[in-house]
């Protein structure tokens, strides 16, 4: 007889057992990701992280792949650094200027510098601009970076042939669909130098093949790169929108950059317990916390409810003073961190750091729900 | 002038080759439908509710029951409900009560409406052997979390929570009132709610003795009648609930009739003993939103602050607008009551034909709760025609935090949904005071009939959560990607916010 279940036909209910509690971790593989800081800020440039991207090649399907770095623009470091895709350099561009120009100046617009690969299909012209935007032309008491929320969101629902996927100051999104060698390759990223690197290799399911679902996703000055699938996207994509973010992205991915944002910038929290509320600890483990830290952990899970993220994933999630590994609250994907020197290393495979590193101090896996951070000093 | 007789609902026969003459059919119908004559059970037809009392107390399944044994000619139009309701006030003049829910022939929206679950890309979470929470707080909750690092790094919370009632499921039993139904009911129901981490309401008559063991998961209703209200009942609920409406009866009050106000219920409910409970329409002290912001305060005000309020109101059509007013008071939760709401006694127009249903009323309040960036602080209790774990998982990726059940509460005590509540005779010992009657349901045992209901439903919860990837249920609420739409028209669909069969993410 199974204790936990009765039959249909049966009157008599059967006494059921509470759910068992033997909580476990579950590899599951899809997309891989790996990230660096160097905590001097010393630059690094992207040769290493491309090989170390490559060596998953068996976490992705050649269909995404990118990278980010920050510190990519030294010489235009109070500009924002806007990316997009454009589909032709006719339609869209003129009316994606003219919004530009709107609330801003236009410092520098240019082509991103690409190599042609022979496996790698063209399917948008990549190009960029140095933007200073001027909160008062909104009049309110809008910042830049409202102002730079409100193009992201113009352009991206109202403007055809146009995707902004890149907005922050000193920061370089580079991503494309194709394997992550073909990708690196074909934007140069060994030209570029930086303190810390974001890269994924994407096995697309929901947006396949498309240049704007590949990862990184960026939102001002927060970078996110994301293995897994978020359950419940729909709850934090409804809870989101109701602080006037939009999600035009097709994909759970972006709710993680919003999220942090709003936690982290807009409600001011800090970091660690912005990621507490995206991956709480269960009931049972804050009720048994010692006083304080029980008021604390119950509050954040009470109030941001909306924000936990179910499902399995593991994201790092970085801005300029930083990166951040966390993964869901019971690891249903992997995430490995290490430790050489000055630099933190979080990835889906140690293999791929050794590629990068080859003598670590400190190697570690990281607890579910236990945020890995990696501050410049 | 007289019209003869209608036909009878029921056929009732004894097989007196199986009857045994035991007596048992005779001793269990208040109705009055057996009655022995010589060697043999005989039967008035007429007498019988279809409330299976003498079925389920037959020790030789020797009574076989027919509904509708003579029907009218069949008419799409004029339906037997049509005619009999005509025939029944021309012959009275007055307005026709009924019991139980909505009896509408449409189909549920919860029927239409299907749940998702993971394959390959995400893997499902088995609640047998992983963590899944269920638990769900009620009340206000803060818009964001303020702290403050201190010097040594330790974090400082600068934000302070109000109180919230702690459920352990997001089920929790509506309000049915002394009165309507029976201590021993309301005993029933107060220990199986309480064995599950829940609460349940009290309606509006009052709160009886015997049920102070139960009152830390009790919420205590002020209706417009004020019945058995004075600072004592408000002190010892867990929460106060404002009655302004339900779902069965929008825009009316509730009718107690004088039958079942006995000695006992006259006492708690602070009426006259036989005096019929006629609950004002209106609050008399509310006429506005500003009045009922008021009453909010006032009831705060009196229990120091301590207790969550709710205001509960029927789902009727610009419940979403009222529903925003009430959360931008100081209530720190809003019921909504859907049309198939349940009652004791309601006028058969009202029930079938005032409100609308949960499911879209639930999508409504949540969405304009959101458009006005207060759906986050404050909680959404969903009734009215909830029958399964399924309709409560729909309910709340629609967008409620939790659900009251009445009706499928009463069943698992043995209620057959006959409909006769409102006569005071009800042989379950549920919706009567008849000491005799309401002897047959002994709340010692039939508590745990309740506890096991929500346990289980509980417990179906949690697997249709992991299936989904969910392992907590903040990551349901309002999560209506993972509902698609069958059989809906898309003007449905857009009020949902809920995609088709076959649509992808």
């Amino acid at each position: 007889m199974l204790s936990h279940y009765t039959y249909f036909a049966d009157i008599s209910c059967l006494e059921s057992l509470k759910w068992g509690k033997a909580p476990f971790t579950i590899c599951g593989s899809m997309c891989g990701i790996i990230s660096v800081i160097d905590r001097s800020g010393e630059p690094m440039n992207g040769s290493a992280i491309k090989n170390a991207l490559s060596l998953m090649n068996e976490r992705g399907n050649g269909e995404g792949a990118g990278y980010a770095v920050y510190g990519a623009y030294p010489d235009y470091a109070d500009y924002y650094a806007l990316h997009l895709f454009y589909d032709n350099l006719v339609e869209p561009k003129a009316i994606v200027e003219q919004e530009l120009e709107k609330w801003g100046t236009i410092e520098v617009s240019e082509m991103i510098p690409t190599s042609e690969q022979p496996r790698l299909r063209r399917e948008h012209i990549p190009w960029r601009y140095f933007y200073k935007p001027y909160p008062k032309s909104m009049g309110t008491a809008a910042t830049e970076e409202d102002i730079l929320i409100h193009i992201m969101n113009k352009i991206n629902t109202e403007i055809p042939g146009a995707l902004l996927f890149s907005t922050g100051k000193n920061i370089g999104i580079f991503k494309a669909s194709g394997w992550p060698e073909d990708v690196a390759e074909f934007y140069r990223i060994q030209d570029y130098e930086g303190y810390q690197w974001l890269a994924h290799n994407r096995y697309p399911t929901n947006t396949s093949g498309w240049w704007g679902g590949a990862h990184p996703f960026n939102l001002l000055d927060w970078t996110v790169v994301h293995n897994g699938e978020i359950t419940s996207y729909g709850t934090n994509r409804r809870y989101l929108e109701s602080f006037g973010y939009k999600c035009t992205m097709y994909t759970d991915t972006e709710v993680v950059a919003y999220l942090t944002d709003l936690l982290a910038r807009r409600h001011a929290l800090p970091l660690e317990l912005a990621l507490k509320a995206l991956a709480p600890p269960f009931w049972d483990e804050i009720d048994n916390m010692p006083e304080n830290e029980r008021q604390l952990n119950t509050t954040i899970r009470m109030a941001y409810g909306s924000a936990l993220m179910n499902g399995p994933f593991a994201i790092v999630v970085a801005n300029s003073e930083g990166i951040a590994g966390i993964t869901d609250r019971i690891k249903l994907r992997p995430l490995v961190a290490a430790e050489a020197g000055e630099r933190l290393y979080i990835s889906s495979e140690e293999a791929a750091i050794r590629v990068m590193e080859q003598d670590l101090e400190h190697i570690w896996m990281p607890r579910a729900g236990e945020p890995v951070i990696g501050r410049v000093r | 002038m007289p019209i003869g007789s209608t036909p009878p609902k029921y056929r009732v026969r004894i097989d007196n080759d199986r009857c045994m003459l035991c007596e048992q059919c005779i001793e269990n119908c208040p109705y009055g439908t057996f009655r022995k004559e010589g060697n043999k059970i005989l039967v008035n037809s007429r007498a019988c509710t279809g409330c299976h009392r003498c079925i389920a107390m037959c020790p030789r399944d020797a009574i076989d029951l027919e509904e509708k044994p003579v029907d009218y000619r069949s008419h799409p139009i004029w339906t037997r409900e049509a005619r009999e309701a005509i025939y029944n006030q021309a012959r009275t003049g007055k307005i026709i009560l009924a019991g139980m829910g909505n009896i509408l022939e449409v189909p549920p929206i919860f029927d239409r409406l299907l749940l998702d679950a993971c394959q390959v890309t995400n893997p499902s979470i088995d609640p047998l052997r992983e963590p899944m929470e269920l638990r769900t707080y009620i009340g206000k909750k803060p818009s964001k979390v303020e702290v403050a690092t201190k010097p040594n790094g330790d974090i400082e919370l600068l934000t302070h929570l109000a109180p919230n009632l702690k459920c352990e499921t997001p089920i929790m039993i509506g309000h049915m009132s002394y009165g309507a139904i029976s201590l021993n009911a309301q005993l029933s129901l107060a220990r199986g709610a309480a064995a599950q981490g829940t609460f349940m309401g009290t309606g509006e008559g009052g709160l009886h003795k015997h049920l102070y063991p139960y009152q830390d998961h009790m919420i205590v209703q002020v209706a417009s009648g004020r019945f058995g209200v004075d600072i004592d009942y408000l002190e010892r609920g867990a929460a106060i609930e404002i009655k302004i409406g339900q779902g069965a009866k929008p825009g009316i009050g509730g009718h107690l009739p004088g039958e079942k106000v006995d000695e006992s219920v006259s006492g708690t409910r602070m009426i006259p003993v036989s005096s019929d409970a006629i609950s004002p329409a209106p609050h008399h002290d509310i006429y506005s939103i500003e009045d009922l912001a008021q009453l909010v305060r006032g009831l705060k005000e009196a229990t120091e602050w301590k207790k969550p309020v709710f205001v509960k109101i029927a789902a009727v059509h610009n419940v979403a607008a009222i529903a925003s007013g009430i959360a931008r008071s100081s209530a720190d939760a809003v019921v909504i009551d859907g049309f198939r709401g349940g009652t004791g006694a309601a006028p058969r127009v009202f029930r079938d034909h005032v409100g609308i249903p949960i499911e879209a009323a639930v999508a409504a309040v949540d969405e304009k709760l959101r458009h006005h960036g207060v759906r986050n602080e404050v909680s959404v209790i969903a009734s009215g025609g909830i029958r399964d774990s399924a309709d409560v998982t729909k309910t709340i990726a629609l967008g409620a935090d939790a659900v009251y059940i009445g009706t499928a509460a009463l069943i698992s005590l043995g209620c057959r949904v006959c409909g006769s509540c409102y006569r005071g005779l009800c042989p379950w010992g549920i919706a009567t005071q008849r000491p005799d009657l309401v002897a047959r349901l002994d709340p010692d045992i039939m508590w745990e009939n309740v506890s096991n209901l929500i346990n289980g439903w509980t417990l179906e919860i949690a697997e249709l959560m992991g299936a989904a990837g969910i392992n907590s249920i903040e990551s349901l609420r309002g999560n209506r990607d993972r509902l698609r739409a069958y059989m809906l028209d898309e003007n449905l669909m857009e009020v949902l916010d809920v995609k088709t069969v076959g649509a992808g993410a």
